[in-house]
């Protein structure tokens, strides 16, 4: 079972899942920014489930084990979809969105099939192990497009401030995870110490998109050339 | 091999996003004009100087915390910080970068005097919502 620690974080992560989804209702955003939304929502309902099916089965457990790597593919993608969104609203003056979905499908299935190149060979527990290399690379992918999309807030000189500090909060995010996913990779001996990291990372985004919603309106523009330090 | 280079990849632009974050965060209230109790308190006006970030902070810290401006806080708190490593350390090494962390650091410690005029305005409307009651 987790620690009295580990439950605490867990619960402020759920509260602040679900304070985006607030804060964008209060704010009138949440159809704006509806797959942003639904990904909060459905991490606020899989913190839930995770709590009833560790509650019921324990830790250790099977169907914990299973519902855990499901629940992670799943809100991997929501998160993915939730990314392109962002692509559409950066690109919505060059009516490029049939465009942007139809790479993303592409993009998305093309992950699926290497992720499950990778895994063909071994036969143990196959599902498993396909669920959890498809998350971790579509997170590598999510890390990859949001480095593309911030380039193109850049080119575009894109002066939302809203929807710039969205995709920025989603790129450190984007990047811490992958880099814990690569160092558990490497050093397997670190999985306890790193234990806590996954959790801790689950509060960062959820804090700044809710700070993004509350603090500035969907009008609200900055200068382009503060962004870029190369601008400098 | 490959997980090193996710690794290397997602540190480097780690670096980048955050910076990137914390300067949107600095842009943001660049704009805003400062009180002019905040002026007098602080000694800003209308430029920063990076020394004073250290003691607005302080005078933030007296404030009542409010709970939206906190993250935004700590993340350019935590930006200072590598600023003023970068100017203990690689300055030596790269002078041009000198001018650059010092620019940086004053508009952290601008930010810092915005924070400080919303949370004064904030508890002053409390106190006077108290007083009503």
């Amino acid at each position: 079972m987790p620690s009295t620690l580990g439950y605490a974080i867990w619960f402020l992560a759920t509260l602040l899942e679900l304070s985006v989804v607030v804060c964008a209702v209060a704010k009138q955003s949440f159809r704006r920014y509806f797959f942003l939304n639904l990904y909060m929502a459905a991490s606020f309902l899989v913190s839930v489930g995770r709590y009833l099916v560790l509650n019921q089965f324990g830790q250790q457990s099977a169907e914990y084990g299973y519902f855990y790597f499901y629940s992670d593919t799943l809100l991997t993608i929501f998160l993915y979809f939730a990314l392109i969104t962002l692509y559409i609203h950066v690109f919505d003056e060059l009516k490029a969105e049939k465009y942007v979905r139809l790479a993303a499908v592409i993009l998305l299935g093309g992950t699926a099939l290497f992720s499950y190149s990778v895994v063909q060979q071994s036969s143990h527990r196959m599902l498993t192990h396909f669920f959890f290399e498809l998350s971790q690379n579509l997170y590598f992918v999510g890390l990859v497009l949001t480095y593309l999309l911030w380039g193109a807030i850049l080119k575009l000189r894109e002066t939302r401030t809203r929807l710039v500090q969205l995709v920025l909060s989603l790129g450190v995010y984007f990047s811490l995870f992958a880099a814990t996913y690569a160092l558990r990779n490497m050093f397997p001996a670190w999985q306890v110490a790193l234990a806590y990291s996954a959790p801790i990372l689950g509060c960062l985004l959820p804090l700044s998109w809710a700070y993004a919603f509350l603090r500035h309106s969907e009008e609200a523009r900055l200068v382009p050339a503060r962004l870029a330090v190369a601008a400098q | 091999m490959m997980a090193a280079f996710i690794l290397v990849f997602s540190l480097a632009a780690l670096l980048q996003f955050f910076v990137s974050y914390c300067r949107s965060l600095i842009a943001s209230s660049a704009r805003l004009p400062l009180s002019p109790e905040v002026q007098d308190v602080t000694g800003i006006s209308s430029t920063a100087s990076g020394e004073d970030y250290l003691r607005v902070m302080q005078l933030l810290l007296l404030c009542p915390e409010r709970i939206e401006d906190r993250g935004g806080i700590r993340a350019v708190g935590a930006y200072y910080r590598l600023l003023s490593f970068l100017r203990r350390t690689f300055v030596k090494m790269v002078p041009s970068l000198s001018l650059w962390t010092e620019r940086e650091r004053a508009h952290c410690a601008y930010f810092a005097a915005v924070a400080l005029d919303r949370r004064i305005a904030f508890s002053r409307n409390m106190l006077a919502q108290q007083l009503d009651s």
